[in-house]
């Protein structure tokens, strides 16, 4: 039995959520989000995971903390075709859940 | 007034797979749907990506299974009314409906089978002042190619960095008399052939490349006549007739959340049970747009819902009649144009 992790994330209502977070599962952040239903379904992972649409995307808080991977071009592309955009964007449906990413706390973007 | 016995909202698989099934049972379909042209999110989002879960195909493109999809339905000629979206229902005392779309065409069925996905696919549209003026009755502002012809000899804008971009962009270099595209970045993404082809176009001068820029404004009095366009810091100004901006779609529910229908998770609540009936007799929902417990939203699932859901409008339809399943192997295909598939008939013949 693998290891579950800690991700903190803060909803589109600012109420912020502790959840544990499966490692052996093959899941990403939004579909953490979605699993828990932390965002209202059919506004988030719209386009099933693809970084094809932003409606998962994050603010990392703690990136000095945590470190996540690199952005994909793809994951680039559409946070520069993204609303609401900032510094420590990320799309969640692009962070994959591992034990390296064990206390990452994240705030969700408004709906696009 | 269109008149046929299913209409169905959503051209996406779900839906064009319905019109197969519906067709079996002598059942005429006609479809509704919000963007130009069938497939619904398949087309729309990624034509050109793999789908490796539709049985029988080990690996098929979203954009080749819409097409086999339309294929396989053709001899049971269904209605389309592209570009539109539906708006109003109203149920009649004889059971059925009229579905009015936002465009005022009007459509009366016997059956309505929602297959609308994810929702009414909208435009992303660039927050600029007046543009709501401009989108308005032809002065300068669309969000969808939908008649080619409407730009020759014009000159167009095209804002965007994605595939609708770059392949509009292309296209239109033939029909436009000058193409402008814009983007607020060096890269774009794309198939690799619309990017080179992009790339080859520009070197011969027939599409001009802006960025990294970004639209911020337009001119005109009437309808557009130019658009600022901001590029690393400076402005300069466009000759246009047109601007395209092209930024993706969002999926909304729209109009079909006021009708009356139980709603769950921004989801169609049906009985699965039985046949994906609403809480409204003679509405269906099925494919992504539906929920039950143990809903999975998966194309081949869609595939299920749509069997079913003809299969209950027909029941309803004919009400007392005796229906024995039949085999598309063992029966053949007759569609509406006349054509008829059949099997070929094997030999009895002794070998000597």
């Amino acid at each position: 039995m693998s290891q579950d992790i800690t991700i903190k994330i803060i909803d589109r209502n600012g109420t912020k959520h502790e959840v544990q977070a499966p490692t052996d599962m093959n899941m990403n952040i939004m579909e953490l989000v979605r699993a828990y239903e932390l965002a209202e379904e059919g506004t988030i992972g719209v386009c099933g995971g693809m970084a094809m649409c932003a409606s998962c995307q994050c603010y990392v808080l703690n990136e000095n903390d945590v470190p996540l991977p690199e952005k994909s071009p793809d994951e680039d592309a559409m946070l520069w075709e993204a609303y609401h955009v900032k510094e420590n964007s990320r799309l969640g449906c692009q962070i994959h859940i591992t034990t390296e990413i064990n206390g990452l706390e994240i705030e969700l973007a408004p709906a696009q | 007034m269109i008149q046929t016995d299913i209409l169905i909202i959503g051209a996406g698989p779900t839906g064009l797979f319905a019109v197969f099934e519906a067709g079996l049972l002598k059942l005429k379909c006609h479809i509704i749907d919000a963007l130009p042209q069938p497939g619904g999110q398949l087309a729309e989002l990624y034509p050109k990506k793999p789908i490796y879960d539709i049985p029988g195909y080990p690996e098929v493109l979203a954009g080749d299974l819409v097409n086999n999809l339309m294929e396989q339905i053709k001899q049971f000629q269904p209605g389309f009314t592209l570009g539109e979206t539906a708006e109003t229902i109203e149920k009649l005392e004889d059971g059925s409906f009229i579905v009015t779309t936002n465009k005022g065409t009007q459509h009366q069925a016997k059956a309505i089978a929602i297959a609308g996905g994810l929702g009414t696919f909208e435009p992303r549209k660039p927050i600029l002042k007046d543009i709501e003026f401009y989108e308005q009755n032809d002065r300068g502002v669309d969000y969808f190619v939908k008649d080619p012809e409407k730009y020759r000899g014009k000159k167009i804008v095209i804002s965007g960095g994605g595939d609708s971009a770059l392949d509009w962009s292309i296209f239109l270099s033939d029909v436009a008399s000058e193409v402008t595209l814009v983007h607020r970045r060096n890269e774009f993404r794309g198939a690799l052939d619309s990017v080179e082809k992009v790339q080859e176009l520009k070197n011969s001068g027939k599409i001009k490349l802006i960025t990294p820029a970004e639209v911020i404004g337009f001119k005109g009095s009437e309808r557009i006549e130019s658009v600022d366009i901001e590029i690393n810091g400076a402005r300069m100004n466009v000759e246009t007739d047109y601007f395209i901006p092209l930024f993706g779609l969002t999926p909304k529910l729209g109009a079909i959340a006021n009708w009356g229908l139980e709603i769950e998770k921004n989801a169609i609540k049906v009985n699965n049970a039985l046949d994906y009936q609403t809480n409204i007799e003679g509405i269906y929902a099925i494919g992504d747009v539906n929920i039950y417990p143990g809903k999975l939203k998966l194309i081949l699932c869609g595939f299920h819902e749509a069997t079913l859901m003809c299969q209950s409008v027909y029941n309803r339809l004919n009400p007392g009649k005796k229906y024995v399943l039949k085999y598309t192997t063992v029966s053949g295909v007759d569609g509406f144009d006349g054509t008829r598939k059949e099997a070929e008939k094997a030999v009895v013949k002794s070998i000597e």
